[in-house]
């Protein structure tokens, strides 16, 4: 324990608590995403993103560069998860919660099975979309990753908010999301909009995967199995139904994380998730709706 | 009056045709066989346990796992620690998961939905690091052993068990001693959902505002349906601990949370017969899978599309179906003429 409190060494961890944040960020906002318009959490998120982290593999492997890579895989993604809703959700529109919810868990080994059928279970990696050259700022080091990966997913949920804030077919999604009946009658396709939400978290899944993926030394096929823990713990902190909560929440969550197992010895890598899962649940207690959610009223 | 007593022939002939399907099946199977039986009789009890919870009180758990995990422990620590004989922990093993799911039903006061799902995920989460960290107890990541701790209180060492003068083989004793105590379990759970708490448990399931204004106090309500359901997921960790006469953290995962949860959706939430089906669906699919092909990722593949393929088949589970198949036979049996 040092006699003196080091600052230098706090801000660094906070940054690299950002970083791991920042990789959850984007999962997070596709939970959201599909929580808002289909009621359910989609317990397959996690593995459609690491699906995607596979294409982006296979695409890079054929010799293109990561970013080529990158934004191809956005776009294979999207058509993938417009194509899974169509598939699997749609005839259980209708049905209780839980058989939605049991059907996307279903989903998830479906496609963790298809990814170790498709690509065997050997490890691997992706290269590094940023130099991992720090920078020093008044005495602290950063990562250019991590600013990198924190950048990156700031900028895609930036986008994502400018689509449904300043777009017809955004405005159209949110309506469909807040009252499906009355958007049916002035013509909104509820349905399709349904899928246009699956289709954009499939995305936004697959931003998550391929910045989680170069910042480990190799990857298989249960990469985003933690991550998607700590964007559902990280959503659900901010308020399941804000996208700007399941970043703020997911950033608080990586930060915490990393302090809690930087200063506090009892606690080391063993109890980090127990411990920080208890902390939510404190602040839970307290805001039954998450930091910016919404509480429902309901009608008897 | 005549209607009345065919609805009770009918009744019997149920009854009858449960208690010979019971005490005939493992005849019919091999030893070795009669053990997945047993298990999804372990499963059975779970997945009732949760039902009630689930299905009638409208309260997700992804956290039953965890509670099966306080059973399988309880019985495991009293077998290796305190030497007690295996079977007579049974019911310390279900007090005290229920009295843990009690405590877990305290958040439920305040949370619902989605949040008291993250509640009780956080809870099965976090139960694997717990039993390490307390590693006294619980023998760390190694787990309990009984048959090598405790030999002298595992029942059926020696290959062979005797009850009231009948000797059976040790499985076939695990077989009748978890389907024993599941249709014991069902029997309650039935004889409760069909009377007055069971109208409770459903009114809070179908508006706590509506269920308040009566009258129903929603916190006792809640935390009650936990902690029996609790009992529940005790008494078939016991079991589990007693049939694998091992326990270790890795036992109960989070995917043993989920598969009780496939099984009581499967079998149809809010049906009790369903459950028989959610039980055989979470023993033998695993091993269905793996029959389909061998080939790395495919068994996970074919499983997931059995899961998928049934909720799309049937919305409502095995129960929907069953209340469908049976309607004209009940009305029949129930409407005057």
């Amino acid at each position: 324990m040092p006699l003196a409190f080091d600052w230098t060494q706090l801000v660094q961890q906070t940054v690299i608590g950002l970083a791991s944040g920042g990789v959850w960020a984007s999962l997070a906002v596709a939970l959201v995403l599909i929580y808002r318009s289909t009621g359910v959490v989609n317990f397959a998120q996690g593995e459609m993103a690491m699906f995607s982290t596979f294409i982006a593999w296979s695409l890079v492997h054929q010799g293109l560069s990561y970013w080529a890579a990158f934004f191809l895989t956005l776009a294979v993604s999207f058509v993938g998860g417009v194509a899974v809703e169509r598939a699997v959700i749609r005839p259980v529109e209708r049905a209780p919660e839980l058989t939605v919810v049991i059907v996307t868990l279903g989903l998830f080994f479906v496609v963790n099975g298809a990814a170790r059928w498709i690509w065997t279970p050997e490890t691997r990696s992706l290269p590094n979309a940023f130099s991992t050259r720090p920078i020093d700022v008044g005495g602290v080091a950063f990562s250019i990753q991590d600013l990198g990966t924190i950048g990156v997913s700031l900028a895609a949920v930036a986008l994502l908010w400018l689509f449904f804030r300043f777009t017809k077919l955004g405005l159209a999604s949110r309506a469909s999301a807040l009252n499906p009946e009355a958007s049916r009658l002035v013509g909104v396709r509820v349905s399709w909009m349904l899928a246009l939400g699956w289709g954009l978290a499939a995305a936004m899944g697959a931003v998550s995967g391929m910045l989680a993926a170069p910042a480990l030394a190799s990857f298989d096929q249960n990469l985003m199995q933690p991550v998607l823990l700590y964007a559902f713990a990280g959503a659900v902190l901010g308020g399941i139904d804000s996208p700007l909560g399941a970043v703020v929440g997911t950033m608080l969550l990586g930060v915490l994380i990393n302090l809690l197992g930087t200063y506090v010895d009892w606690i080391g890598s063993e109890l980090r998730l127990p411990v920080a899962l208890a902390v939510i649940l404190g602040v839970l207690l307290v805001r039954p709706a998450g930091l910016f959610g919404h509480v429902a009223e309901q009608r008897v | 009056m005549r209607r009345r007593s065919l609805g009770i022939v009918a009744w019997l002939v149920v009854v009858g045709a449960v208690l010979a399907a019971y005490a005939l099946a493992p005849r019919l199977v091999s030893d070795f066989h009669s053990r997945n039986l047993a298990e999804a009789g372990i499963f059975f009890i779970a997945i009732v346990g949760l039902n009630l919870l689930t299905g009638y009180t409208g309260q997700i758990s992804l956290g039953h796992g965890a509670l099966m995990a306080v059973g399988g422990y309880t019985t495991a620590a009293l077998v290796v620690h305190e030497h007690w004989r295996d079977v007579w922990t049974i019911p310390l093993a279900g007090v005290a998961a229920g009295i843990v799911g009690f405590v877990i039903g305290l958040p439920a006061l305040r949370l619902s939905g989605l949040y008291l799902a993250l509640a009780t995920f956080a809870f099965a989460v976090a139960m694997p690091s717990l039993l390490k960290k307390f590693s006294g107890l619980t023998g760390g990541s190694e787990g309990l052993r009984l048959l090598e701790q405790a030999p002298l209180q595992v029942t059926g060492l020696s290959g062979t068990v005797t009850v009231l003068g009948h000797t059976t083989t040790q499985n076939h004793f695990l077989y009748y001693l978890a389907w024993g105590i599941g249709l014991l379990g069902f029997g309650l759970a039935w004889l409760l959902v069909r009377g007055q708490a069971g109208r409770t448990l459903r009114a809070v399931r179908d508006s706590e505002v509506a269920a308040a204004s009566v009258g129903i106090d929603l916190a006792w309500t809640k935390t009650l349906a936990f902690a029996l359901s609790g009992v529940y997921a005790g008494v078939a960790g016991a079991l589990l601990a007693i049939q694998n006469e091992i326990v270790n953290p890795l036992s109960f995962t989070f995917l043993l949370s989920i598969l009780i949860l496939v099984g009581a959706v499967v079998g149809g939430l809010g049906s009790l017969p369903g459950m028989v089906v959610g039980a055989f669906f979470v023993e033998y699919l695993p091993d269905l899978s793996t029959r389909v092909s061998n080939a790395q990722g495919v068994p996970d593949f074919v499983y997931g599309a059995a899961i998928i393929a049934s909720m799309l088949l049937l919305p409502n589970g095995a129960g929907g179906l069953l209340r469908r198949l049976a309607r004209p036979l009940t009305t029949r049996l129930y409407l005057r003429p």
